[in-house]
Protein backbone atom coordinates (compact mmCIF):
# COMPACT_ATOMS: atom_id res chain seq x y z
CA UNK A 1 0.00 0.00 0.00
CA UNK A 2 2.41 2.22 1.51
CA UNK A 3 4.60 1.98 -2.43
CA UNK A 4 1.93 3.31 -4.01
CA UNK A 5 1.96 7.07 -5.50
CA UNK A 6 -0.64 9.55 -5.02
CA UNK A 7 -2.61 9.56 -7.74
CA UNK A 8 -2.84 5.57 -7.41
CA UNK A 9 -3.71 6.05 -3.67
CA UNK A 10 -6.45 8.63 -4.89
CA UNK A 11 -7.97 5.94 -7.64
CA UNK A 12 -7.61 2.90 -5.35
CA UNK A 13 -9.49 5.28 -2.54
CA UNK A 14 -12.15 6.28 -5.31
CA UNK A 15 -12.37 2.19 -5.95
CA UNK A 16 -13.02 1.87 -2.22
CA UNK A 17 -10.02 -0.68 -2.67
CA UNK A 18 -9.38 0.93 1.34
CA UNK A 19 -10.55 3.60 3.03
CA UNK A 20 -8.50 6.80 4.23
CA UNK A 21 -8.67 5.83 7.50
CA UNK A 22 -7.04 2.17 6.41
CA UNK A 23 -4.39 4.23 4.50
CA UNK A 24 -3.56 6.54 7.25
CA UNK A 25 -4.06 3.70 9.96
CA UNK A 26 -1.42 2.44 7.40
CA UNK A 27 1.35 4.75 7.55
CA UNK A 28 0.86 5.33 11.38
CA UNK A 29 2.04 1.97 12.00
CA UNK A 30 5.14 2.17 9.81
CA UNK A 31 5.77 5.50 12.04
CA UNK A 32 5.79 3.54 15.27
CA UNK A 33 7.44 0.92 14.02
CA UNK A 34 10.24 3.14 12.93
CA UNK A 35 10.87 5.17 15.43
CA UNK A 36 14.46 4.37 15.76
CA UNK A 37 14.68 7.03 12.85
CA UNK A 38 13.27 9.48 15.11
CA UNK A 39 12.13 11.28 12.11
CA UNK A 40 9.10 12.56 13.91
CA UNK A 41 9.13 14.85 17.03
CA UNK A 42 5.03 15.09 17.05
CA UNK A 43 2.84 12.09 15.66
CA UNK A 44 -0.66 13.89 15.59
CA UNK A 45 -2.88 10.29 15.24
CA UNK A 46 -5.48 11.52 16.67
CA UNK A 47 -6.01 15.03 13.92
CA UNK A 48 -5.08 12.47 11.50
CA UNK A 49 -7.70 10.11 12.23
CA UNK A 50 -10.40 13.33 12.04
CA UNK A 51 -9.03 13.98 9.12
CA UNK A 52 -9.36 10.83 8.01
CA UNK A 53 -12.82 9.96 8.83
CA UNK A 54 -14.07 13.47 7.02
CA UNK A 55 -11.84 12.49 4.06
CA UNK A 56 -13.94 9.20 3.71
CA UNK A 57 -17.11 11.58 3.90
CA UNK A 58 -16.21 13.45 1.15
CA UNK A 59 -14.92 10.54 -0.88
CA UNK A 60 -18.09 8.77 -0.40
CA UNK A 61 -20.09 11.91 -1.43
CA UNK A 62 -18.30 11.88 -4.76
CA UNK A 63 -16.45 14.92 -4.10
CA UNK A 64 -13.11 13.96 -3.53
CA UNK A 65 -9.98 15.84 -4.98
CA UNK A 66 -6.60 14.55 -5.88
CA UNK A 67 -5.37 14.90 -2.71
CA UNK A 68 -8.35 14.24 0.02
CA UNK A 69 -7.10 11.67 2.25
CA UNK A 70 -3.83 11.49 1.38
CA UNK A 71 -1.39 11.13 4.51
CA UNK A 72 1.37 13.34 4.62
CA UNK A 73 3.97 14.54 7.35
CA UNK A 74 4.79 17.83 8.19
CA UNK A 75 7.92 20.23 9.16
CA UNK A 76 8.19 21.07 12.23
CA UNK A 77 8.56 24.70 11.18
CA UNK A 78 4.56 25.06 9.77
CA UNK A 79 2.63 26.63 12.63
CA UNK A 80 -0.12 23.98 13.10
CA UNK A 81 -3.41 25.07 15.15
CA UNK A 82 -3.18 23.31 18.51
CA UNK A 83 -0.22 20.92 17.77
CA UNK A 84 3.19 21.55 19.40
CA UNK A 85 5.16 23.76 16.92
CA UNK A 86 8.74 23.57 18.14
CA UNK A 87 10.95 24.41 14.84
CA UNK A 88 13.27 21.81 15.89
CA UNK A 89 14.28 23.89 19.47
CA UNK A 90 14.21 24.30 23.06
CA UNK A 91 12.98 27.59 23.06
CA UNK A 92 9.82 26.20 21.30
CA UNK A 93 9.82 23.15 23.09
CA UNK A 94 6.23 23.95 24.82
CA UNK A 95 4.46 26.06 21.87
CA UNK A 96 1.45 25.41 20.53
CA UNK A 97 0.41 26.82 17.84
CA UNK A 98 -2.95 29.22 18.31
CA UNK A 99 -3.10 29.36 14.10
CA UNK A 100 -2.24 27.61 10.89
CA UNK A 101 0.45 28.29 8.60
CA UNK A 102 -0.97 29.38 5.29
CA UNK A 103 0.54 26.03 3.73
CA UNK A 104 -1.30 23.76 6.38
CA UNK A 105 -4.39 25.71 5.71
CA UNK A 106 -4.02 25.15 2.31
CA UNK A 107 -3.68 21.34 2.18
CA UNK A 108 -6.28 20.91 4.99
CA UNK A 109 -8.71 22.82 2.87
CA UNK A 110 -7.17 19.95 0.15
CA UNK A 111 -8.24 16.77 1.99
CA UNK A 112 -5.03 15.77 3.28
CA UNK A 113 -4.02 13.87 5.94
CA UNK A 114 -1.69 15.16 8.91
CA UNK A 115 0.34 12.22 10.34
CA UNK A 116 2.73 14.37 12.30
CA UNK A 117 5.93 17.02 12.57
CA UNK A 118 9.19 16.03 11.41
CA UNK A 119 12.28 16.06 13.04
CA UNK A 120 14.40 19.28 11.24
CA UNK A 121 17.88 20.74 12.31
CA UNK A 122 16.99 23.83 14.98
CA UNK A 123 15.61 26.69 12.87
CA UNK A 124 16.51 24.88 10.06
CA UNK A 125 20.46 26.01 10.29
CA UNK A 126 22.41 22.99 9.57
CA UNK A 127 22.57 20.48 6.84
CA UNK A 128 22.81 16.75 8.23
CA UNK A 129 19.17 17.31 11.12
CA UNK A 130 22.81 16.53 14.00
CA UNK A 131 21.52 20.30 15.00
CA UNK A 132 18.09 19.15 16.39
CA UNK A 133 17.28 19.53 20.45
CA UNK A 134 15.38 16.07 19.25
CA UNK A 135 18.34 14.14 18.38
CA UNK A 136 19.84 13.66 15.13
CA UNK A 137 17.75 11.88 12.03
CA UNK A 138 18.89 8.70 10.90
CA UNK A 139 19.08 8.22 6.96
CA UNK A 140 17.09 4.96 5.97
CA UNK A 141 19.53 3.84 3.50
CA UNK A 142 22.34 3.30 6.09
CA UNK A 143 21.36 3.91 9.72
CA UNK A 144 24.77 5.31 11.14
CA UNK A 145 24.28 8.03 8.15
CA UNK A 146 22.60 11.39 8.53
CA UNK A 147 19.51 12.49 5.87
CA UNK A 148 21.02 15.48 5.19
CA UNK A 149 18.96 18.75 6.63
CA UNK A 150 17.63 20.68 7.07
CA UNK A 151 14.42 18.70 6.22
CA UNK A 152 15.82 15.64 7.49
CA UNK A 153 12.28 13.92 9.23
CA UNK A 154 10.39 14.79 6.28
CA UNK A 155 13.27 13.13 4.04
CA UNK A 156 13.58 10.26 6.19
CA UNK A 157 9.84 9.40 6.91
CA UNK A 158 9.01 9.88 2.91
CA UNK A 159 12.33 7.77 2.04
CA UNK A 160 11.59 5.10 4.29
CA UNK A 161 7.91 5.46 3.24
CA UNK A 162 6.10 6.57 6.85
CA UNK A 163 4.13 9.30 4.62
CA UNK A 164 4.10 9.37 1.06
CA UNK A 165 5.32 13.04 0.75
CA UNK A 166 6.15 15.64 3.10
CA UNK A 167 6.10 19.27 3.25
CA UNK A 168 9.62 21.10 3.70
CA UNK A 169 11.48 24.14 3.34
CA UNK A 170 14.49 25.91 1.78
CA UNK A 171 17.00 28.50 2.94
CA UNK A 172 20.09 27.26 1.17
CA UNK A 173 18.93 24.11 0.24
CA UNK A 174 17.33 22.08 3.02
CA UNK A 175 14.74 20.46 0.97
CA UNK A 176 17.02 19.98 -1.98
CA UNK A 177 20.50 18.50 -0.29
CA UNK A 178 18.36 16.10 1.66
CA UNK A 179 16.41 15.03 -1.02
CA UNK A 180 19.69 14.09 -2.72
CA UNK A 181 21.00 12.30 0.51
CA UNK A 182 17.67 10.42 1.07
CA UNK A 183 17.08 9.32 -2.90
CA UNK A 184 13.85 11.60 -3.26
CA UNK A 185 12.51 14.52 -5.34
CA UNK A 186 12.62 17.86 -3.77
CA UNK A 187 11.21 20.77 -5.00
CA UNK A 188 12.16 24.30 -3.64
CA UNK A 189 9.57 26.82 -5.61
CA UNK A 190 10.68 30.08 -7.02
CA UNK A 191 10.81 32.97 -4.03
CA UNK A 192 7.34 34.42 -3.39
CA UNK A 193 5.27 31.22 -4.88
CA UNK A 194 4.61 29.94 -1.44
CA UNK A 195 3.40 32.00 1.03
CA UNK A 196 5.34 32.62 4.18
CA UNK A 197 2.65 32.92 6.51
CA UNK A 198 3.03 31.06 9.81
CA UNK A 199 6.74 29.35 8.55
CA UNK A 200 9.07 30.21 11.28
CA UNK A 201 11.07 32.95 10.02
CA UNK A 202 15.27 31.88 9.82
CA UNK A 203 16.07 34.34 6.70
CA UNK A 204 13.18 36.22 5.24
CA UNK A 205 14.86 36.85 2.02
CA UNK A 206 15.50 33.30 1.20
CA UNK A 207 13.10 31.07 3.28
CA UNK A 208 10.41 29.47 0.95
CA UNK A 209 8.17 26.08 1.82
CA UNK A 210 8.09 22.79 -0.69
CA UNK A 211 7.82 19.11 -1.42
CA UNK A 212 9.45 16.08 -0.65
CA UNK A 213 7.99 13.60 -2.73
CA UNK A 214 9.53 9.88 -3.90
CA UNK A 215 8.40 11.48 -7.69
CA UNK A 216 7.97 14.58 -9.19
CA UNK A 217 4.55 13.75 -10.12
CA UNK A 218 3.41 13.41 -6.56
CA UNK A 219 5.89 16.86 -6.31
CA UNK A 220 3.93 18.71 -8.84
CA UNK A 221 0.65 17.92 -7.52
CA UNK A 222 1.15 18.88 -3.75
CA UNK A 223 3.11 21.86 -4.80
CA UNK A 224 0.47 23.27 -6.60
CA UNK A 225 -1.47 23.37 -3.82
CA UNK A 226 0.55 24.80 -1.62
CA UNK A 227 1.60 27.64 -4.04
CA UNK A 228 -0.53 31.08 -4.74
CA UNK A 229 -1.24 34.34 -3.38
CA UNK A 230 -1.56 35.25 0.27
CA UNK A 231 -2.83 38.66 1.54
CA UNK A 232 -1.20 37.54 4.59
CA UNK A 233 2.40 37.30 3.36
CA UNK A 234 3.91 40.72 2.12
CA UNK A 235 6.41 39.24 0.06
CA UNK A 236 3.69 36.20 -1.50
CA UNK A 237 3.17 36.77 -5.19
CA UNK A 238 -0.53 37.63 -6.84
CA UNK A 239 0.12 36.12 -10.39
CA UNK A 240 -1.47 32.92 -11.72
CA UNK A 241 -0.15 29.27 -10.48
CA UNK A 242 0.86 27.63 -13.71
CA UNK A 243 -0.69 23.70 -14.15
CA UNK A 244 2.44 22.11 -13.20
CA UNK A 245 0.44 18.62 -13.77
CA UNK A 246 -0.37 20.02 -17.46
CA UNK A 247 2.74 20.11 -18.85
CA UNK A 248 4.38 17.21 -17.13
CA UNK A 249 4.31 14.79 -19.88
CA UNK A 250 5.48 17.49 -22.57
CA UNK A 251 8.98 16.69 -24.60
CA UNK A 252 11.67 17.70 -23.61
CA UNK A 253 13.09 17.59 -26.91
CA UNK A 254 14.90 20.82 -27.61
CA UNK A 255 15.32 21.78 -24.70
CA UNK A 256 18.53 23.72 -23.49
CA UNK A 257 20.17 22.77 -20.56
CA UNK A 258 23.43 25.09 -19.27
CA UNK A 259 25.48 22.52 -17.47
CA UNK A 260 27.74 25.38 -15.48
CA UNK A 261 31.48 24.65 -15.34
CA UNK A 262 31.80 25.44 -11.80
CA UNK A 263 29.43 22.91 -10.99
CA UNK A 264 31.56 20.22 -12.38
CA UNK A 265 35.06 21.10 -11.06
CA UNK A 266 36.84 19.34 -8.18
CA UNK A 267 35.34 19.02 -5.01
CA UNK A 268 32.60 16.70 -6.25
CA UNK A 269 33.00 13.11 -5.06
CA UNK A 270 33.79 10.73 -8.12
CA UNK A 271 31.03 8.56 -7.72
CA UNK A 272 28.73 12.00 -7.71
CA UNK A 273 30.24 13.62 -10.75
CA UNK A 274 29.34 10.03 -12.96
CA UNK A 275 25.78 10.07 -11.79
CA UNK A 276 25.18 13.42 -12.04
CA UNK A 277 27.54 13.12 -16.24
CA UNK A 278 25.40 9.60 -17.06
CA UNK A 279 21.95 11.68 -15.78
CA UNK A 280 22.64 14.57 -18.21
CA UNK A 281 23.11 11.97 -21.25
CA UNK A 282 19.52 10.17 -20.22
CA UNK A 283 18.28 13.95 -21.08
CA UNK A 284 20.42 14.05 -24.15
CA UNK A 285 18.94 10.57 -25.23
CA UNK A 286 15.50 12.21 -24.57
CA UNK A 287 16.01 15.16 -26.78
CA UNK A 288 17.31 18.04 -24.55
CA UNK A 289 20.95 19.69 -26.00
CA UNK A 290 23.37 20.29 -23.68
CA UNK A 291 25.55 23.85 -23.63
CA UNK A 292 28.15 24.99 -21.30
CA UNK A 293 27.60 28.00 -19.52
CA UNK A 294 29.11 30.39 -16.92
CA UNK A 295 28.39 30.92 -13.40
CA UNK A 296 31.63 33.18 -12.59
CA UNK A 297 31.06 34.15 -9.12
CA UNK A 298 29.36 31.00 -7.81
CA UNK A 299 32.31 30.27 -5.53
CA UNK A 300 31.75 33.64 -3.49
CA UNK A 301 27.89 31.96 -3.05
CA UNK A 302 28.71 30.61 0.37
CA UNK A 303 30.67 33.38 2.07
CA UNK A 304 27.43 35.32 0.61
CA UNK A 305 25.28 33.41 2.37
CA UNK A 306 26.86 33.01 5.79
CA UNK A 307 26.82 36.72 5.91
CA UNK A 308 23.24 37.46 4.76
CA UNK A 309 21.43 34.17 6.18
CA UNK A 310 23.08 34.98 9.75
CA UNK A 311 22.00 38.89 9.61
CA UNK A 312 18.57 37.89 8.76
CA UNK A 313 18.41 35.26 11.43
CA UNK A 314 19.68 37.07 14.20
CA UNK A 315 16.88 39.48 13.49
CA UNK A 316 14.40 36.92 13.12
CA UNK A 317 15.47 35.40 15.91
CA UNK A 318 15.16 38.35 18.37
CA UNK A 319 11.73 37.83 19.10
CA UNK A 320 12.57 34.31 21.30
CA UNK A 321 12.95 36.74 24.18
CA UNK A 322 11.08 34.60 27.21
CA UNK A 323 8.60 37.09 27.52
CA UNK A 324 5.48 36.19 25.03
CA UNK A 325 5.61 32.31 24.13
CA UNK A 326 8.20 29.52 24.71
CA UNK A 327 10.92 28.47 26.97
CA UNK A 328 11.88 30.68 29.55
CA UNK A 329 14.91 30.21 32.11
CA UNK A 330 14.21 29.16 35.60
CA UNK A 331 17.16 31.32 37.35
CA UNK A 332 17.73 34.70 36.47
CA UNK A 333 18.62 37.97 38.02
CA UNK A 334 16.83 40.65 36.63
CA UNK A 335 14.88 41.12 32.92
CA UNK A 336 17.73 41.52 31.31
CA UNK A 337 19.66 38.18 32.59
CA UNK A 338 16.01 36.60 32.10
CA UNK A 339 16.49 37.49 28.13
CA UNK A 340 20.06 36.55 28.33
CA UNK A 341 19.85 32.90 30.03
CA UNK A 342 16.53 32.42 28.58
CA UNK A 343 18.14 32.50 25.35
CA UNK A 344 21.91 30.83 26.02
CA UNK A 345 19.44 28.28 27.21
CA UNK A 346 16.87 27.66 24.99
CA UNK A 347 19.14 28.19 21.36
CA UNK A 348 21.55 25.23 20.41
CA UNK A 349 24.89 26.18 19.46
CA UNK A 350 25.09 25.99 16.05
CA UNK A 351 21.86 28.67 16.24
CA UNK A 352 23.67 30.98 18.85
CA UNK A 353 27.11 30.81 16.66
CA UNK A 354 24.39 32.12 13.65
CA UNK A 355 23.01 34.98 15.89
CA UNK A 356 26.27 36.14 17.00
CA UNK A 357 28.09 35.88 13.52
CA UNK A 358 24.47 37.80 12.02
CA UNK A 359 24.95 40.00 15.28
CA UNK A 360 29.00 40.73 14.66
CA UNK A 361 28.12 41.26 10.54
CA UNK A 362 25.52 44.03 11.00
CA UNK A 363 27.01 45.74 13.43
CA UNK A 364 28.52 49.30 13.85
CA UNK A 365 32.07 49.42 12.01
CA UNK A 366 31.32 46.02 10.21
CA UNK A 367 28.22 46.49 8.09
CA UNK A 368 29.67 48.04 5.36
CA UNK A 369 32.67 45.58 4.92
CA UNK A 370 30.51 42.29 5.33
CA UNK A 371 26.56 43.17 5.17
CA UNK A 372 26.67 45.24 2.07
CA UNK A 373 29.54 43.72 0.43
CA UNK A 374 27.55 40.37 0.76
CA UNK A 375 24.05 42.14 -0.76
CA UNK A 376 26.36 43.70 -3.81
CA UNK A 377 27.71 39.78 -4.31
CA UNK A 378 24.58 38.79 -3.96
CA UNK A 379 23.41 41.13 -7.10
CA UNK A 380 26.34 39.42 -9.04
CA UNK A 381 24.92 35.74 -8.04
CA UNK A 382 22.08 36.83 -9.77
CA UNK A 383 22.80 38.37 -12.44
CA UNK A 384 25.45 35.39 -13.42
CA UNK A 385 22.00 33.31 -13.46
CA UNK A 386 19.86 35.97 -15.77
CA UNK A 387 22.66 36.12 -18.18
CA UNK A 388 22.94 32.18 -18.57
CA UNK A 389 19.21 31.54 -18.68
CA UNK A 390 19.99 33.94 -21.94
CA UNK A 391 21.25 30.76 -23.44
CA UNK A 392 19.30 27.71 -21.65
CA UNK A 393 15.88 26.78 -20.60
CA UNK A 394 17.16 25.12 -17.50
CA UNK A 395 20.69 24.53 -15.39
CA UNK A 396 21.70 21.01 -14.26
CA UNK A 397 24.43 19.73 -11.99
CA UNK A 398 25.12 17.59 -8.83
CA UNK A 399 23.09 18.61 -5.95
CA UNK A 400 25.24 18.16 -3.46
CA UNK A 401 29.46 17.19 -3.53
CA UNK A 402 29.39 13.95 -1.77
CA UNK A 403 26.28 11.41 -0.76
CA UNK A 404 24.95 11.22 2.61
CA UNK A 405 28.36 11.41 5.34
CA UNK A 406 27.99 9.67 8.73
CA UNK A 407 26.45 10.74 11.96
CA UNK A 408 28.90 13.10 13.94
CA UNK A 409 31.56 13.72 10.84
CA UNK A 410 31.35 17.02 10.13
CA UNK A 411 30.17 18.16 13.81
CA UNK A 412 33.36 19.81 14.89
CA UNK A 413 33.89 22.25 11.96
CA UNK A 414 30.94 24.36 11.04
CA UNK A 415 32.17 25.44 7.89
CA UNK A 416 33.00 21.86 6.48
CA UNK A 417 28.92 21.09 7.23
CA UNK A 418 28.62 24.45 5.39
CA UNK A 419 30.33 23.55 2.21
CA UNK A 420 27.16 20.63 1.72
CA UNK A 421 25.18 23.56 0.42
CA UNK A 422 28.02 24.92 -2.31
CA UNK A 423 25.46 24.35 -4.90
CA UNK A 424 22.35 24.78 -3.64
CA UNK A 425 22.36 28.02 -1.40
CA UNK A 426 23.33 30.63 -4.96
CA UNK A 427 19.34 29.61 -5.80
CA UNK A 428 18.13 31.14 -2.49
CA UNK A 429 20.32 33.96 -3.26
CA UNK A 430 18.85 34.71 -6.93
CA UNK A 431 15.02 33.34 -5.85
CA UNK A 432 14.94 30.73 -8.15
CA UNK A 433 13.40 27.51 -8.04
CA UNK A 434 15.31 24.55 -7.49
CA UNK A 435 14.57 20.30 -7.91
CA UNK A 436 16.77 17.68 -6.99
CA UNK A 437 16.04 14.42 -8.38
CA UNK A 438 17.58 10.60 -7.27
CA UNK A 439 20.08 10.23 -10.29
CA UNK A 440 22.00 6.95 -8.91
CA UNK A 441 24.18 4.94 -6.44
CA UNK A 442 27.79 5.96 -5.00
CA UNK A 443 29.82 2.64 -4.66
CA UNK A 444 28.37 1.87 -0.70
CA UNK A 445 24.40 2.21 -2.76
CA UNK A 446 23.91 5.90 -1.20
CA UNK A 447 21.95 7.89 -3.65
CA UNK A 448 23.16 10.55 -5.68
CA UNK A 449 21.09 13.77 -6.39
CA UNK A 450 20.70 15.86 -9.76
CA UNK A 451 20.35 19.04 -9.45
CA UNK A 452 17.62 21.32 -11.60
CA UNK A 453 17.38 25.16 -11.62
CA UNK A 454 14.87 26.81 -13.96
CA UNK A 455 13.97 30.30 -14.53
CA UNK A 456 12.05 32.52 -11.72
CA UNK A 457 8.83 31.24 -11.73
CA UNK A 458 9.46 28.34 -13.84
CA UNK A 459 8.55 25.34 -11.99
CA UNK A 460 6.64 24.08 -14.36
CA UNK A 461 10.39 23.31 -17.04
CA UNK A 462 11.96 21.38 -14.18
CA UNK A 463 9.09 19.40 -13.06
CA UNK A 464 8.84 18.55 -16.63
CA UNK A 465 11.95 17.43 -16.96
CA UNK A 466 12.42 15.66 -13.68
CA UNK A 467 9.37 13.64 -14.53
CA UNK A 468 10.81 13.04 -17.99
CA UNK A 469 13.71 11.86 -16.94
CA UNK A 470 12.09 9.50 -14.00
CA UNK A 471 9.59 8.00 -16.79
CA UNK A 472 13.49 6.79 -18.19
CA UNK A 473 14.86 5.57 -15.40
CA UNK A 474 14.26 3.97 -12.48
CA UNK A 475 16.61 6.06 -9.41
CA UNK A 476 13.54 7.06 -8.12
CA UNK A 477 11.56 3.74 -7.18
CA UNK A 478 14.36 2.31 -5.39
CA UNK A 479 13.88 1.66 -1.65
CA UNK A 480 15.85 1.51 1.40
CA UNK A 481 16.41 -2.08 2.61
CA UNK A 482 14.17 -2.97 5.35
CA UNK A 483 11.88 -0.31 4.42
CA UNK A 484 9.84 -2.43 1.57
CA UNK B 1 39.89 36.79 10.35
CA UNK B 2 40.14 35.85 13.81
CA UNK B 3 37.63 36.73 16.34
CA UNK B 4 38.99 37.27 19.84
CA UNK B 5 36.88 35.89 23.11
CA UNK B 6 36.63 39.81 24.08
CA UNK B 7 34.73 39.75 21.57
CA UNK B 8 32.54 37.14 21.33
CA UNK B 9 31.97 38.50 24.86
CA UNK B 10 30.78 41.86 23.46
CA UNK B 11 28.91 40.26 20.68
CA UNK B 12 26.91 37.76 22.79
CA UNK B 13 25.71 40.57 24.95
CA UNK B 14 24.45 42.26 22.11
CA UNK B 15 22.52 39.41 20.84
CA UNK B 16 21.29 38.52 24.50
CA UNK B 17 22.75 35.47 25.06
CA UNK B 18 24.64 34.50 28.08
CA UNK B 19 28.40 33.99 28.06
CA UNK B 20 31.67 32.58 30.29
CA UNK B 21 35.06 32.79 29.99
CA UNK B 22 34.57 29.08 28.57
CA UNK B 23 31.74 29.63 26.17
CA UNK B 24 33.80 32.50 24.97
CA UNK B 25 36.86 30.52 23.75
CA UNK B 26 34.80 28.01 22.52
CA UNK B 27 32.55 30.58 20.11
CA UNK B 28 36.09 32.40 19.51
CA UNK B 29 37.14 29.11 17.45
CA UNK B 30 34.78 28.83 15.01
CA UNK B 31 33.30 32.46 14.68
CA UNK B 32 37.50 32.75 13.66
CA UNK B 33 36.81 29.86 10.93
CA UNK B 34 33.57 30.96 10.01
CA UNK B 35 35.19 35.02 9.41
CA UNK B 36 38.18 32.99 7.09
CA UNK B 37 35.22 31.60 4.96
CA UNK B 38 33.48 35.13 4.92
CA UNK B 39 36.54 37.02 3.75
CA UNK B 40 36.17 34.97 0.42
CA UNK B 41 33.94 37.70 -0.17
CA UNK B 42 36.72 40.24 -1.15
CA UNK B 43 38.35 38.35 -3.79
CA UNK B 44 35.52 39.51 -5.98
CA UNK B 45 35.64 43.46 -6.61
CA UNK B 46 32.11 45.10 -6.11
CA UNK B 47 32.67 48.74 -6.93
CA UNK B 48 29.72 50.25 -7.89
CA UNK B 49 27.61 47.10 -8.33
CA UNK B 50 24.10 48.05 -6.22
CA UNK B 51 23.25 45.78 -3.40
CA UNK B 52 20.61 43.15 -3.53
CA UNK B 53 18.62 42.85 -0.45
CA UNK B 54 15.28 40.40 -1.39
CA UNK B 55 14.78 38.67 -4.77
CA UNK B 56 12.01 40.35 -6.05
CA UNK B 57 14.13 43.69 -5.67
CA UNK B 58 10.61 45.86 -5.52
CA UNK B 59 8.70 47.65 -3.00
CA UNK B 60 6.20 46.14 -0.59
CA UNK B 61 2.36 45.74 -1.24
CA UNK B 62 0.39 47.81 0.37
CA UNK B 63 -2.87 47.31 1.40
CA UNK B 64 -5.81 49.45 2.31
CA UNK B 65 -5.71 50.75 6.17
CA UNK B 66 -8.11 49.02 7.49
CA UNK B 67 -8.10 46.63 10.83
CA UNK B 68 -8.53 42.93 9.62
CA UNK B 69 -6.84 41.40 12.67
CA UNK B 70 -9.20 39.89 15.50
CA UNK B 71 -8.27 40.68 19.30
CA UNK B 72 -6.78 36.94 19.58
CA UNK B 73 -5.01 38.49 23.16
CA UNK B 74 -6.54 35.93 25.56
CA UNK B 75 -5.54 32.93 23.17
CA UNK B 76 -1.95 34.64 22.71
CA UNK B 77 -1.29 35.46 26.00
CA UNK B 78 -2.52 32.09 27.28
CA UNK B 79 1.38 30.56 25.43
CA UNK B 80 3.10 33.20 28.05
CA UNK B 81 5.66 31.82 30.49
CA UNK B 82 3.73 34.69 32.93
CA UNK B 83 0.88 36.91 32.20
CA UNK B 84 -1.76 38.79 34.16
CA UNK B 85 -5.17 41.09 33.43
CA UNK B 86 -3.73 41.28 29.70
CA UNK B 87 -0.58 42.10 30.15
CA UNK B 88 2.77 39.99 30.04
CA UNK B 89 5.01 40.24 33.37
CA UNK B 90 8.52 40.10 33.42
CA UNK B 91 11.16 40.60 36.33
CA UNK B 92 10.93 44.35 38.32
CA UNK B 93 13.12 46.65 36.03
CA UNK B 94 12.21 50.14 38.04
CA UNK B 95 13.13 49.93 41.88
Amino acid sequence: MHQKTIAEHAVCLAKGEYSCVELTEHFLKRIESSSDLNAFITVTDQLAHQQAIQADQIVKAGNAGPLTGIPIAQKDLLCTKGVLTTCGSRILDNFISPYDATVIAKLHDQGMVTLGKTNMDEFAMGSSNETSFYGPVKNPWDLERVPGGSSGGSAAAVAAMLAPVATATDTGGSIRQPAALCGLTGIKPSYGRVSRFGMVAFASSLDQAGVLARNAEDAALVLAAMSGFDQRDSTSLDVPVPDYMASLEDSIKGKVIGLPKEFFGDGVEPDVADAVQASVRELEALGAKTIEVELPNSEVGIPCYYVLAPAEASSNLSRFDGVRYGFRAQEYLDLNDMYEQTRAQGFGEEVQRRIMIGTYVLSSGYYDAYYIKAQKLRRLISDDFTKAFEKCDLIAGPTAPDTAFRIGDKNDDPVAMYLNDIFTNSVNLAGLPGISVAAGMDRNNLPVGLHLIGRYLDESTILNVAHQFQRATDWHLKVPGGYE
Amino acid sequence: MSISSEQVTHIARLARLKTDPEKSEHFAKHLSRIMDLVEQMNQIDTDGIEPMSHPQDTALRLREDVVTAKNLREQYQALAPSAQDGLYLVPKVIE
